[in-house]
């Protein structure tokens, strides 16, 4: 009795929490309020007995759609009093539409009952002494294997097109350019110099060629010869 | 107080479905409400799933219910990204102004 208390206690919050999903005035309390009714029918999955499903509702939802969400109302700097302007308009026709579905919905529900070999036609019966996270992975990666492998092939088509959607090129970004990279020369940055006899290791060597500024630097401090062979490189 | 069974759980999940779709009639304009609203549909879907299986002792409805929430999170994933590009060009998420292919 206890369990049939908390069904009616976590049915009530999900649905008085969905309704204030779709009539929240102000959208961060919408996703909010979403998440209270995730959390609540995550709950409801508890009491029939499928926690893995209610941990990943949880984890996945809460943790990432939820916040995903959230993100972008917070991120968007939209107007949603002007957004709701329409609200009264559509009210009736929405109520009278949702009215007509319910009503369906519950005849159909009101005039149903399994058929009687619904019990033999089980595709993985559940066993009562394996675990509901044990059972999901024997038969998740044996029998659904195709289906297990099609959601991880959506999952990598909506992350490649989230990211090809919202992926914005600047102009003033900087990209690597391997054409450039591989046709440099060592000429292009490195310049002999020739060091004169007695004045130094007697040897020609590489150094890296000295911009205009820190030419004009350097002849500010008084090298004078120095500055001008930068100076004189830059001809 | 009856005792919970699958009839409870269908009576829930038809609530919910309900308040999506009158969700998505109510905030036409704003986009990511609506949104907001298709999960509360795809999460009644789950509700009936996971309700389904456990009354027939079958787990497949699980399995088919983990790969709806899988469609869901791409589904969310894609939808707001398209909002966002929305807005960066155009400076509104109004649906009603979206009429640039003049379908």
């Amino acid at each position: 009795m206890i369990v049939d208390f908390l069904f009616y206690v976590f049915a009530t919050v999900l649905v008085a929490s969905a309704a204030m999903v779709v009539s929240a005035r102000n959208p961060v309390h919408s996703v909010l309020f979403l998440i209270l009714a995730f959390f609540n029918a995550a709950a409801l999955f508890l009491i029939v007995g499928a926690e893995f499903l209610a941990m990943i509702l949880v984890i996945v939802y809460v943790g990432a759609v939820a916040v995903l969400f959230l993100f972008v109302v917070m991120m968007l700097d939209v107007d949603f009093i002007q957004l709701r302007s329409g609200f009264q308009r559509y009210l009736p026709i929405g109520a009278l539409v949702g009215v007509v579905l319910f009503v369906e919905l519950l005849s159909a529900i009101g005039g149903w009952k399994l058929a009687p070999q619904a019990g033999q036609l089980r595709f993985a019966p559940i066993d009562a002494k394996v675990s509901n996270t044990e059972a999901i992975g024997r038969i998740l990666y044996t029998d659904y294997v195709f289906l297990f492998q099609a959601a991880g092939l959506v999952l990598l088509v909506a992350m490649i097109g989230a990211i090809v959607l919202t992926l914005r090129d600047r102009k003033t970004s900087r990209h690597q350019n391997i054409r450039q990279q591989t046709e440099r020369k060592v000429a292009d940055t490195l310049e002999m110099v020739t060091v004169g006899l007695g004045t130094g290791t007697g040897t020609d060597f590489y150094r890296p060629k000295v911009a205009e500024v820190a030419a004009s630097d350097e002849a500010v401090h008084g090298h004078e010869g120095h500055g001008h062979g930068g100076h004189g490189h830059g001809h | 107080m009856m005792t919970v069974g699958l009839g409870h759980y269908l009576v829930v999940s038809a609530i919910l479905l309900v308040l999506g779709i009158f969700g998505i009639f109510l905030n036409r304009k704003n986009v990511i409400v609506i949104l907001m609203a298709i999960e509360l549909i795809l999460l009644a879907v789950n509700l009936n799933f996971v309700a389904f299986s456990a009354a027939l002792g079958d787990l497949a409805g699980q399995i088919m219910a983990m790969l709806v929430l899988t469609v869901a999170a791409a589904e969310a994933a894609i939808g707001l990204a398209i909002v966002v590009i929305y807005f960066r060009n155009r400076g509104s998420i109004q649906v009603e102004d979206v009429n640039l292919m003049k379908g």
